[in-house]
């Protein structure tokens, strides 16, 4: 169901449960997981705040945990990578289609990406895995790697 | 036979989720007997490129000036309303 995920999510880069009370907060705590690990610039960080602020990410499920694919140009992705971290309570993104609307978001893929035609299994991955209320359920309780890679495969 | 269409898709950086749309469209397609040339850019560059397409799917919001048919894209990244949309999209390549 969701084939492909865990080749381009790193474990090290996984963040579960995490205290993180504003959307800028998680997507610092993900993109530094990301930096350490040789995925992307220092200048990745700054870029994907900035890029929520004008082009949001939030993606409505009709949940009250939504989620959220925070991201930015290639130029600050050194290798593709994604990192994921689930909340223990809900921060708030924008709705990509509607900036106005604010989203309660308990799911948050931050995508690494710098060439779109290697990288779209994994992106189909990632939304295999936003369009499964089973998977994204199995994830909110998921407390060690074992339970993630559980869900994910 | 009708002219190949070309669909633009967008997103903020024209590179991961109009990737995800294209591709979801593309196969929908292809099942319901449909090809199709497809772009894919920034939200922001669509008014710059529009006049050289037929219609644009987007996930993000477009500029209200482009005169062009806008589709919202967002339900192949959620799955909501899906079939909804890809009826939309078989509808403007049949025109």
């Amino acid at each position: 169901m969701s084939d492909g995920l865990m080749q381009l999510l790193d474990p090290e880069a996984i963040v579960l449960g995490s205290d993180a009370s504003t959307n800028e907060e998680i997507i610092r705590i993900l993109a530094g997981r990301l930096e350490a690990l040789g995925y992307v610039k220092s200048s990745y960080a700054d870029a994907v705040v900035h890029r929520e602020r004008t082009t949001p990410t939030g993606l409505p499920l009709e949940r009250a945990d939504n989620v959220a694919v925070p991201h930015t140009d290639p130029e600050h992705v050194l290798k593709p990578g994604i990192a994921m971290g689930t909340l223990r309570k809900p921060v708030t993104f924008a709705n990509m289609e509607d900036p106005d609307e604010k989203l309660p978001v308990g799911f948050v893929f931050l995508l690494a990406i710098n060439d779109k035609d290697k990288q779209i299994e994994a992106l189909q991955s990632v939304m295999a895995t936003i369009q499964n209320p089973e998977a994204l359920d199995g994830l909110r309780s998921a407390r060690t790697l074992d339970d993630v890679r559980a869900v994910l495969g | 036979m009708s002219r190949q269409k070309t669909i633009l898709f967008a997103c903020g950086t024209g590179i991961a989720t109009s990737t995800a749309v294209n591709v979801a469209v593309t196969e929908a397609m292809k099942k319901r007997g449909l090809t199709f040339n497809a772009q894919q850019a920034k939200a922001t560059e669509v008014p710059g490129l529009a006049d050289g397409v037929d219609f644009i799917v987007s996930t993000t919001p477009i500029s209200a000036s482009v005169t062009k048919p806008v589709i919202k894209g967002l339900a192949f990244l959620t799955g909501i309303g899906k079939d909804k949309v890809l009826d939309e999209i078989e509808a403007e390549l049949r025109k």
